[in-house]
């Protein structure tokens, strides 16, 4: 017996089964970068001094450019899953593509952010400022990368779904940008707490 | 709502034109104002505020949650009446240096 | 294994088209909640049994501290018990592992990966849970999650020593084991979070026609509360976990405070950290935890003794609003575990508040299946002796946690044998008699047999009498004061003197219970091959896992046709219908 409510929504919720399961772990999500979020500010309060991220060798504009990247990246994705809906396979390649490129780019740009502090001596054990920096943002950057491995799949093998089912291939991909655009939602709040405040 | 009408998406595709423009903008802003040298909690004030502006946008137009289901608007407020008690752990962590009586 | 998922996934000869799947795909990376269901049980079944010899190891030390143990003194070799004496690193241990192994390893995925996997789907109608490859996954993490634990025993150092609770900064600085403990964690809960996301997703959209939400069975309900506390709470113990991994592999300071001397040495690491924090970011979780323990058990408890009173469950609408509220009043008590940590008064008042209210939902619930008894025709099968012995027995555990609660009594109980002898009351003669209980109960609709009756009451009654013969002595020790975790049992102590003599005595008492526990292993693996065969409502119980699915249920499907339900889940004896019973569903032309 098929199970019922994975291409078509249940009709008093109104919901596919993967939306509700997606959004499901993005909640688990929300409350891992809170417990995390929450740690900072506790350490952050109990210190006797707190650096400025700049003090600490945090390079602002190339921070900077990462959240343009990253941003971006939400766009292109948001319009790969667009296309799909309008039946465009080749625009939705396009887009795919570019958001992976992004995420690519991102990732870069902090192993460039990281190896630099590295070599000047900024590990995460230097002081508890670095700490959760490295925490918050390794933690983060493994969150890009597995989005990266989910997207890339759709973008290649798992593309051959829409030539037999494109309903449910668009809702793959809308299960993948939600999960991207949460990605994209935890950086904007990790940027300006640790580079800017 | 909908998804399926091709006209509804070609709609959306200008708002999130819109909203990628507004999140450009919005960068910008917020890295222009820390250079500024507000007060510390001044300055948090303005940071969070203008994430919470950037991270509503992305949330309600890049994951359509602005015509979402009843049930995806529940489990989220749930969530965030945890979050919010997360988030008064700090006020509870630091005894000794009476941040709280 | 093999023969039993045989035994239960019934093959009807309506099965036309489907190709025989290899027997890795049957057996071993099955996408059938059915067979995960069992993958689960026997997994965490031997867990249990593993954490209860660990245990009954520790108990000897209790009961004969410093005399070497018999036979097994060989075995554990020179590090561990030299001269086959205990050694306080491993009587630590044991304490640690015992602790970690029964709760991750041994309830959480008995009561929901085993009991919800199986039940719920079959419970509302549906033919398999949302997401069965989601559902494969989980167990599989949880099983790496498993071996992970088991092979810190054998690390440099041994395995986690520092509680199940693993408190910096003596975590911070344990031997190796602990990180493997904090891997074999990460393991764990990421398995319990794609559970979670699984149970809440197919309960929400995947209940049958009709089944609303007020007629859904009480553990369906029990089961969807248990799997938003893991959902919203795991995720602060990995948080957790992740900054504790960072201190001990990164060298940061997270959880270790500026200026740490260890054996007399400053430590080299930065400081500025907070030991508090670990504490509250591991509570934040553990609190939710103990309720992911009970509400499987409560709603396990009410389907037995709605079934075997013959009678609908007095106040169900009352149990849901209650296990709900208790679902959310749990996020908020968690400091009631840390009253010893200096906290000011206003903090201590709010935690005691809190938890003196949360105690409210679970009396409502207890109250309930108490009058539930009123006035019924009790069948003493032995799922009902199990379900009934839960009620006081929990009650016990109940009342006991109320002084804990409370900051002036909890001075004198805090890390007392008081406490342990509260938490094991709610969690070993509540929790686990209610997993045996569902054993007994849902064991004919698994494979179409019945446990025998006879070896089930040899397993009940010494179990126990045993039992509180194990528990009951700590509240006695408690408040005395022996403290916990002491590897000899308050032998150093004076004021503990007047009280071990409780100790050889709690100690026969758990290794009886152990042996207590051959009659149910003879039972459960003869009954697959050899128990009576029954019907496919051998119980005569309304909901539809019993009524509308075959026993066993079919294998692609569970069900001939989706049923659609009409009716609440305990009809029991409506007045004027032909038979004791009225399943929830149409009648359907039985199988």
């Amino acid at each position: 017996m098929e199970i019922p409510y994975t291409v078509e929504p249940r009709p008093d919720t109104g919901l596919f089964n993967a939306k509700l399961g997606i959004w499901l772990f993005l909640a688990s999500e929300v409350m891992l970068f809170g417990a995390l979020f929450s740690s900072y500010i506790l350490l952050r309060t109990g210190a006797p001094a707190w650096p400025h991220g700049r003090d600490e060798g945090l390079n602002v504009p190339l921070a900077t450019l990462n959240t343009l990247i990253l941003i971006s990246s939400s766009v292109t994705m948001v319009m790969a899953w667009a296309s799909v809906k309008l039946g465009d396979l080749k625009k939705f390649r396009l887009y795919m593509g570019l958001t992976f490129l992004c995420g690519l780019g991102f990732m870069v740009i902090k192993g460039i952010e990281y190896a630099h502090k590295f070599e000047t001596h900024h590990y995460p054990s230097t002081n508890t400022f670095l700490a959760i920096y490295f925490t918050l943002t390794g933690l983060h950057g493994l969150h890009v990368l597995g989005g990266m491995i989910v997207n890339g799949y759709f973008w290649g093998p798992g593309a051959k779904l829409y030539g037999r089912d494109p309903e449910r291939f668009a809702n793959r991909i809308e299960v993948a940008g939600l999960y991207w655009h949460f990605v994209d939602l935890v950086w904007i709040f990790l940027f300006p707490t640790l580079y800017l405040l | 709502m909908d998804h399926t009408d091709a006209a509804a998406i070609r709609r959306q595709t200008k708002i999130y034109v819109a909203v990628f423009a507004a999140l450009m903008v919005l960068t910008v802003v917020t890295v222009t104002v820390s250079y500024l040298h507000l007060s510390t909690a001044l300055a948090i004030a303005v940071a969070l505020l203008i994430a919470s502006i950037k991270g509503s946008l992305v949330a309600a137009y890049f994951m359509h949650l602005i015509d979402e289901r009843k049930a995806i608007y529940a489990i989220l407020i749930l969530t965030v009446a945890f979050f919010v008690v997360l988030m008064f752990v700090p006020s509870f962590g630091n005894f000794d240096q009476r941040i709280l009586r | 294994m093999t023969a039993l998922v045989d035994e239960t996934l019934a093959h009807g000869h309506a099965e036309h088209g489907h190709e025989e799947l290899s027997f890795l795909r049957k057996y071993v990376f099955s996408q059938d909640h059915k067979v995960i269901g069992l993958q689960y049980g026997f997994t965490s079944l031997t867990f249990l049994l593993f954490g209860f010899s660990l245990m009954m190891m520790m108990r000897w030390q209790l009961a004969y501290p410093g005399q070497p143990i018999p036979w097994l003194g060989r075995i554990l070799g020179e590090t561990n018990a030299p001269g086959g004496i205990m050694a306080p690193e491993f009587y630590n241990q044991l304490g640690a592992m015992h602790g970690t192994i029964m709760v991750f390893l041994g309830i959480v995925p008995l009561a929901v990966g085993a009991f919800g996997n199986y039940v719920v789907p079959l419970q509302i109608g549906a033919p398999d849970m949302a997401f069965p490859k989601l559902n494969m996954a989980s167990y599989w993490v949880y099983f790496l999650g498993g071996v992970t634990m088991l092979a810190s025993f054998f690390v440099p150092g041994g395995a986690a020593q520092s509680g199940w609770t693993s408190y910096p900064p003596l975590s911070d600085i344990a031997p190796t084991g602990q990180t493997v403990w904090l891997f074999g964690m990460l393991f764990l809960i990421f398995s319990s979070l794609l559970g979670a996301t699984n149970f809440i997703t197919t309960i929400v959209q995947l209940r049958a026609p009709g089944m609303t939400w007020m007629r859904l069975p009480f553990f369906v309900w029990a089961q969807l509360v248990t799997s938003f506390l893991l959902l919203l709470a795991f995720p602060a113990l990995q948080a957790a976990a992740v900054l504790q991994g960072m201190d001990r592999l990164a060298g940061t300071s997270f959880f270790l405070p500026s200026g740490l001397s260890v054996t007399g040495q400053l430590l080299p690491n930065s400081g500025g950290g907070s030991p508090l924090l670990w504490q509250h970011l591991f509570w934040f979780l553990a609190h939710p935890e103990v309720y992911v323990l009970i509400l499987p058990a409560f709603g396990i408890v009410a389907e037995v003794i709605a079934n075997n009173t013959r009678k609908p469950l007095w106040g169900y609408r009352s149990m849901v609003y209650a296990t709900v509220f208790l679902g959310f009043m749990s996020f908020v008590v968690w400091a009631h575990h840390m009253f010893m940590t200096g906290m000011g008064t206003a903090m201590s008042t709010f935690f005691q508040t809190t938890t003196m209210i949360i105690s409210i939902p679970s009396v409502i619930i207890l109250t309930a299946l108490f009058i539930s008894l009123w006035g019924a025709s009790i069948r003493f099968t032995t799922p009902m002796l199990f379900a009934l012995a839960f009620l006081p027995m929990f009650g016990i555990g109940g009342l006991t946690g109320l002084p804990l609660g409370l900051a002036p009594t909890d001075i004198h109980l805090h890390d007392t044998y008081y406490v342990i002898g509260h938490f094991h009351y709610v969690v070993a003669p509540g929790t686990i008699f209610a997993m045996f209980a569902g054993i007994y109960y849902w064991f004919p609709k698994i494979t179409g047999r019945k446990m025998s009756d006879f070896l089930g009451r040899l397993h009940f009654w010494p179990s126990f009498l045993f039992i509180n013969g194990v528990f009951l002595p700590m509240f006695i020790q408690g408040m005395a004061g022996v403290s916990r975790r002491l590897y000899d049992g308050g032998y150093d102590y004076s004021h503990a003197q007047a009280v071990l003599h409780w100790n050889p005595f709690m100690s026969i008492s758990a290794w009886l219970l152990g042996l207590a526990q051959i009659p149910f292993l003879i039972n459960l693996f003869w009954s697959i091959k050899k128990g009576a065969k029954v019907g496919n409502n051998p119980w005569e119980a309304t909901t539809l896992e019993w009524a509308a699915a075959p026993s066993p249920p079919l294998a692609h499907g569970n069900f001939p046709a989706i049923p659609t339900v009409v009716r609440g889940p305990y009809d029991y004896s409506v007045p004027g219908a032909p038979a004791d019973f009225t399943p929830q569903h149409h009648d359907l032309v039985e199988t």
